[in-house]
Parts: structure tokens; C-alpha cells; sequence
């Protein structure tokens, strides 16, 4: 049976690389669960930056000065911009890039439950670069260590990024928090909207997320989801009392003896159903995405008809030179 | 819904600053060379990330096994005398 012994060879190879903290790197062995589970998680990654560029989308042309116009605009393009970096990860690992398109837009593949909530007003701008981009780049930071290089690496340029992310919109807040009373309380109604979808971002509570423990022991993931939580409602109270917020949670304290704050459960029922498809904007954002698809379609071709005609154009050229010996 | 033959896929190097080498960032998909240079500027060099792009057919590039027991590499193993520190020199002799 020399096949399987090699195939524990390859699997204590690679494991013993995980271990010592190295790199797995494209054309490496790899177990198959580890590939499919790469694929799944950086695929939905993908899909997530990519649906959220539309609830802040919404908001470019009704911003109120140029100035919060030409932010919002680089930070939207920027998510576009992670999207593709991690489409790009997953094709090292074999997946096709319309392949994964393909699922996105027939619902096949998930991407962040977050984006199923709606942005009602400009508060919300500054409420999800404090919040949601703050609890990413919780999740993120730790993924720039990540085992598989090509993730690591596309983790490395997002995280830069999203620093700008969350400083506008912590920045809008602090604006809006100096204004009239009316604005103060558009704030805190943002608020109060988005801290517990921001505190469902990081998954199910640790006994209900079953694939935690094989991902942690391949190293794609580096803390559960509980740790990371914890985490990010520690780094953000601070905030909030600098901001003048208040988070809506009447069992958020600190607790002295554990050093962490204390918070209250987020609703999981209402998480499963938003995973579901039964969130207040799923079928609206997979319809947008449909819709900007289709009609970027003409684009797509033209773009390719022309390159066709040009590499046509210059064979023919290179064979007329050839024939005459000459060289233009 | 046609789904047109999908555009190839693109190595980018980028040159962050004159005097240091091209090195790869990542990749991308366009119809030709042109594009896909407009593309990495805007995907890759968002912020002065570069000063110069090259972009190369992803099939284009010929790679060496990844194994790190390749014996392709053997021959750099055993030659020690190749670094400096392979040579006993007295401390006070200078410059060195
Ligand atoms: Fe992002
Ligand atoms: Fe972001």
C-alpha cells in the first residue's frame, strides 16, 4: 500500500509546515478539505466585499459635501478593490473566477449577513465604517497570518485599507456628534441599529460553529468566533463613550475580575433568518447585483471582440512581414 | 444569460519605487495587455502603491516544483564556501 503511506507522507508534510507557522503556497500538497474549505470561506469573503459596496453605494450621490462625496467614492471602489484581490486567492486554488460569479448571483454562495440591513440615513455611512469596518478588520487582522500565502498576503492589502475605512467614518460621527440635536440623535438611531448585526458578524457563538476546530488546527483561522467578538466589544465601548453613544445593551459592563466588558447575547434566531435569505435586503441585493451584471454584459464583449480583432490584426502583420523578409 | 468566453488571467509586478525590482502583488483578469495594465493600475496602485506595472500572460510563466526538498535547489545546498561567513579571518584584521 505504498499510495496511502505516501499520502500520509504528504498530509504529515503539510501539517508539520501549518505547525512551524509557514506558508502554504499554491502548488503545494493539500488535503482536499483544506482546499474546499479555503475556496468556501475566501470565495464568501469575496462575495461580501463585493454585495457590500451596495449599502453605501446608495448614499454617493445624496452625500452632503464633495468632500464626504470623494471619500465615499474611494472607500466603495476599495471594497471593489478586495473583492477582486480574493477572487484572485481562490483562483490559485483552482476555483474559476465566473464559476464563483455564477454562484453569487444565483444565491448559491453567501456572502456577509450584514449587508441584508439597510442604510436608512447618512449617519449610516459613518456608522458602518466605525462598526462594520471595525469589526472586519477584527476578523481580518488575524488572517494576515493565515496559513495559505496567497489569503495572507490579499489580507495584508485589505487590512491597510480598512484603517482609512473606519478613521472616515468614526471622523463623520464625530461631526455629526457636533451638531444640532437632530443629527445626535440620527447617530445614536444608526447605532442602534447596526451593533448587533456588527456583533453577528463574527459568527455563530463558539459551541454552535462546528468548523471551527479543523480550521484553527489548518490555521486558516487563528482565534473562534466567541475570542474575536470579546475582542471587538472591548475596543469599541471606549469609542462610543468618547463618541457620546450610547450601545444598546443593558447588560454591556465591565467586568473587573475577567478584564473584558460583559454583553448581552445578540438575537441568533434573527441571524439564521437574515443567513436564510429572510434579512430585510437579501433579495434586493442579489437583484441589484443581477441587474449590474447583465448590464455590464455589452462591456464584457466588446472589450473582448476588440482584443480578438487586434491579436487577429497583428498576426496578420507579423505573417506579411515574415513573407516580405522585412521589418517595419 | 451568455457568459462569453471569460477574459485571461493576468500576473501583475508592480515597481513601488525607482531602485527597487518589480515584484508580484497579484492578478487579474482582461481581454488584452492594454486593459489589464489600466486594471492593475486601478486594482493595485490605488495609493502611489508604484511607479511602473508589468503585466504577463499567467500562462506565460514557467515555474520550478514548489517542494522545498526539491533536489532542483541541491545544488546551492552544499556549496557553504559561497557565503562570506565560510572564512575564518582574525578580528583585528580591518575592513573585512
Ligand atoms: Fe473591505
Ligand atoms: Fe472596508
Amino acid at each position: 500500500m505504498t499510495g496511502e503511506r505516501e499520502a500520509d507522507t504528504l498530509e504529515r508534510d503539510f501539517q508539520h509546515t501549518v505547525d512551524a507557522d509557514q506558508r502554504i503556497e499554491p502548488r503545494d500538497w493539500m488535503p482536499d478539505g483544506y482546499r474546499r474549505t479555503l475556496v468556501r470561506q475566501i470565495a464568501q469573503h469575496a462575495h461580501s466585499e463585493i454585495i457590500g459596496m451596495q449599502p453605501e453605494g446608495n448614499w454617493i450621490t445624496r452625500a452632503p459635501s464633495l468632500r464626504r462625496k470623494a471619500i465615499l467614492l474611494a472607500k466603495v471602489q476599495d471594497e471593489a478593490g478586495h473583492g477582486l484581490y480574493l477572487y484572485a486567492a481562490t483562483e490559485t486554488l483552482g476555483a474559476a473566477r465566473e464559476d464563483l460569479t455564477q454562484k453569487l448571483l444565483v444565491g448559491k454562495q453567501k456572502y456577509s449577513s450584514i449587508f441584508n440591513y439597510p442604510t436608512l440615513t447618512f449617519a449610516d455611512v459613518g456608522v458602518i465604517g466605525w462598526l462594520v469596518d471595525g469589526a472586519a478588520i477584527c476578523n481580518q487582522v488575524p488572517l494576515c497570518r493565515t496559513s495559505y500565502g496567497p489569503y495572507a498576503r490579499a489580507m495584508i492589502r485589505i487590512c491597510k485599507e480598512e484603517s482609512f475605512h473606519q478613521r472616515q467614518g468614526y471622523e463623520l460621527l464625530m461631526t455629526m456628534m457636533g451638531g444640532t440635536d437632530e443629527q445626535r440623535a440620527m447617530v445614536q438611531d444608526a447605532v442602534n441599529r447596526w451593533w448587533w448585526p456588527s456583533l453577528m458578524m463574527f459568527g455563530p457563538p463558539d459551541d454552535a460553529s462546528p468548523n471551527t476546530e479543523q480550521s484553527m488546527r489548518w490555521r486558516i483561522k487563528r482565534h473562534t468566533n466567541d475570542e474575536l467578538r470579546q475582542k471587538f466589544v472591548d475596543m469599541t465601548v471606549p469609542q462610543a463613550e468618547k463618541l457620546g453613544v450610547t450601545l444598546p445593551d443593558p447588560e454591556l459592563r465591565w467586568n473587573a475580575e475577567r478584564g473584558h466588558y460583559d454583553f448581552g447575547a445578540p438575537d441568533w434566531d434573527e441571524f439564521w433568518q437574515v443567513v436564510k435569505g429572510n434579512g430585510p435586503c437579501n433579495a434586493q441585493r442579489v437583484a441589484h447585483r443581477n441587474r449590474a451584471h447583465e448590464e455590464g454584459a455589452w462591456v464584457r464583449e466588446a472589450a473582448a471582440a476588440y482584443a480578438e480583432k487586434r491579436a487577429r490584426g497583428l498576426d496578420r502583420l507579423a505573417q506579411q512581414q515574415l513573407a516580405t523578409g522585412g521589418v517595419a | 444569460m451568455s457568459v462569453k468566453s471569460s477574459w485571461p488571467l493576468w500576473e501583475v509586478f508592480v515597481r513601488g519605487k525607482r531602485g527597487l525590482n518589480h515584484v508580484h502583488v497579484g492578478s487579474l483578469h482582461a481581454p488584452d495587455a492594454e486593459m489589464a495594465l489600466r486594471n492593475a493600475r486601478d486594482l493595485y496602485t490605488r495609493r502611489n502603491e508604484g511607479v511602473s506595472i508589468w503585466v504577463v500572460p499567467a500562462d506565460a510563466i514557467t515555474a520550478s516544483s514548489p517542494d522545498e526538498k526539491d533536489p532542483f535547489f541541491a545544488p546551492s545546498g552544499d556549496k557553504v564556501y559561497r557565503h562570506p561567513t565560510f572564512y575564518a579571518i582574525p578580528e583585528d584584521v580591518p575592513h573585512l
